[in-house]
């Protein structure tokens, strides 16, 4: 299961290391845009991926609030809940 | 102390620089000094082929359309110095939106001062803060745009997935609040060709409406040019079509068609269409021109479409990376930025002008050179432009 905002952050960083190109030394803190080097294509490409797994789908302007990992989590814990 | 106006644009500033670094010319400024014919322009100088224009029945340099327009500033002026629904409306433009409605068969039409302000102000008259849109991911900006200043929820599904847009509007079946679908007919910067006839059955099983933007395929694709829909046969159940007069029409502007009669309603509330200058009327009456023309040539669409097979035939057989649709705009893919400014470089330098298009303006990260092909190219103009990539590619080492 993955309900839990940790669960999501986990669930976050395993699928980005699944990238080679994405930093070894990752965590829920870091940032997406300067920390992995992610254009604004790149957030929206790998956000639908994660929508995938979790069978829910982000609004871009939820997007443009998010900064880290973490922010991603909590974002998609919160619409998950929503649309339980 | 506050930041400077500029500072952030630290990043681009940094890009942009490397770009100029390793580019002998700017490629976001070549200037065609004058075009010869739809197919040639001078360029630094020298005779160029223009492999990069969108001008796909090359009716730009249309001898009716300039004719019409040559006419009609002689006899109304150049411009209307104001927006439709103040002193902007001439008797041109309702002939104009009657003559697209009549073209597309549907009851109504609207014209807009460019096709990104067609988008503009058709979604942001379609939809608001309440209701969800669903973009194709390699949707043009003008939609991106769009959507944004309508404030409506924004959901992108997969590129040409009939099957992911229906999870993801099956994930909204009970929110409240409108729904609208967009996808566009051919994508401009890859030419592929989106599957509508399978959104149509989505939109369908799912009640909701569906935009099409077909920009690039009108005039292009279908028996009567009416583009994608046309050739899919499945024109009447695309709930409103939007499109442009700057590509194969060859002039400026941009149009919605529906059979909503709401379509007044949308006039007063889209104000891309309320709160600009409306179209000059010799622009008009190229149009009209450039339409009776579409109309009236046949052969134009199926010279477009052997000159389209042939680049693209020309392309795959000198071993370069196209996508498999056959359509006018033809992208050869490379794997990164340094290979592509040298090839495009090359290309312009042997005469041979294309598109450089860079990520993040391409759809999976890697660099494009977009080629748009033309009715007006002869077979030996599109058999050089072959022969000149695979001699650069050769040359490069990408073949």
């Amino acid at each position: 299961m993955t309900d839990s905002v940790a669960d999501i952050s986990h669930l976050i960083l395993q699928k980005l290391l699944e990238n080679p190109k994405v930093p070894r030394d990752i965590s829920g803190d870091s940032r997406i845009v300067e920390d992995l080097a992610f254009d604004s294509l790149a957030v929206m490409n790998f956000v639908m991926e994660i929508e995938d797994t979790l069978d829910v789908s982000v609004p871009l302007d939820k997007l443009a609030d998010i900064r880290t990992i973490n922010d991603l989590a909590v974002c998609l814990h919160g619409i998950k809940a929503e649309q339980a | 102390m506050s930041a400077g106006l500029f500072d952030k644009y630290s990043s681009l500033k940094r890009n942009y620089d490397s770009l100029m670094a390793a580019s002998p010319r700017n490629p976001f400024g070549v200037v065609i000094e004058c075009p010869l014919s739809a197919t040639v322009g001078i360029i630094e100088g020298r005779e160029t082929l223009l492999f990069g224009t969108n001008n796909y029945l090359g009716l730009s340099q249309s001898k009716m359309a300039r004719d019409a327009a040559i006419h009609t500033a002689e006899t109304m002026g150049v411009g209307t110095t104001g927006s439709r629904i103040a002193n902007g409306t001439f008797g041109l433009h309702q002939k104009l939106e009657q003559a697209l409605a009549g073209v597309f068969h549907k009851k109504h039409a609207m014209v807009f001062s460019t096709g990104y302000q067609a988008n503009l102000g058709t979604i942001s008259a379609l939809v608001n803060k309440d209701d969800t849109l669903f973009l194709d991911a390699d949707s043009h900006a003008s939609i991106y745009d769009g959507a944004r200043l309508s404030g409506a929820q924004v959901i992108r599904f997969r590129h040409n997935d009939p099957v992911d847009l229906e999870k993801r509007i099956a994930r909204t079946d009970k929110t409240p609040g409108a729904r609208l679908i967009i996808a566009e007919g051919i994508y401009s910067m890859t030419g592929n060709i989106a599957p509508l006839d399978k959104f149509v059955e989505v939109k369908k099983r799912h009640n909701v409406p569906l935009m099409v933007d077909e920009a690039h395929s009108f005039g292009v694709l279908g028996d009567h040019g009416r583009g994608v829909a046309e050739m899919q046969g499945c024109e009447k159940d695309i709930d409103f079509i939007v499109g442009t007069f700057s590509k194969s029409l060859g002039t400026v502007g941009g149009y919605c068609v529906t059979d909503h009669d709401e379509i007044d309603l949308m006039r007063l509330c889209s104000r891309p269409y309320m709160f600009t200058a409306s179209l000059p009327p010799e622009i008009i009456a190229a149009t009209l021109a450039a339409l009776e023309e579409i109309k009236n040539r046949p052969e134009l669409r199926q010279k477009l479409q052997d000159n389209a097979a042939r680049l693209h035939h020309g392309f795959k057989s000198v071993g370069l990376n196209t996508s498999n649709f056959i359509s006018p705009v033809i992208a050869v893919t490379l794997e990164n930025i340094p290979q592509a400014i040298t090839f495009w470089n090359a290309l312009l330098d042997a005469g041979v002008y294309v598109n450089l298009s860079l990520p993040p303006a391409t759809p999976d990260n890697r660099p494009l050179l977009r080629c748009s092909v033309m009715a007006a190219h002869s077979t030996e103009e599109i058999d050089q432009a072959v022969e000149t990539f695979g001699v650069i590619a050769k040359k490069l080492n990408l073949v």
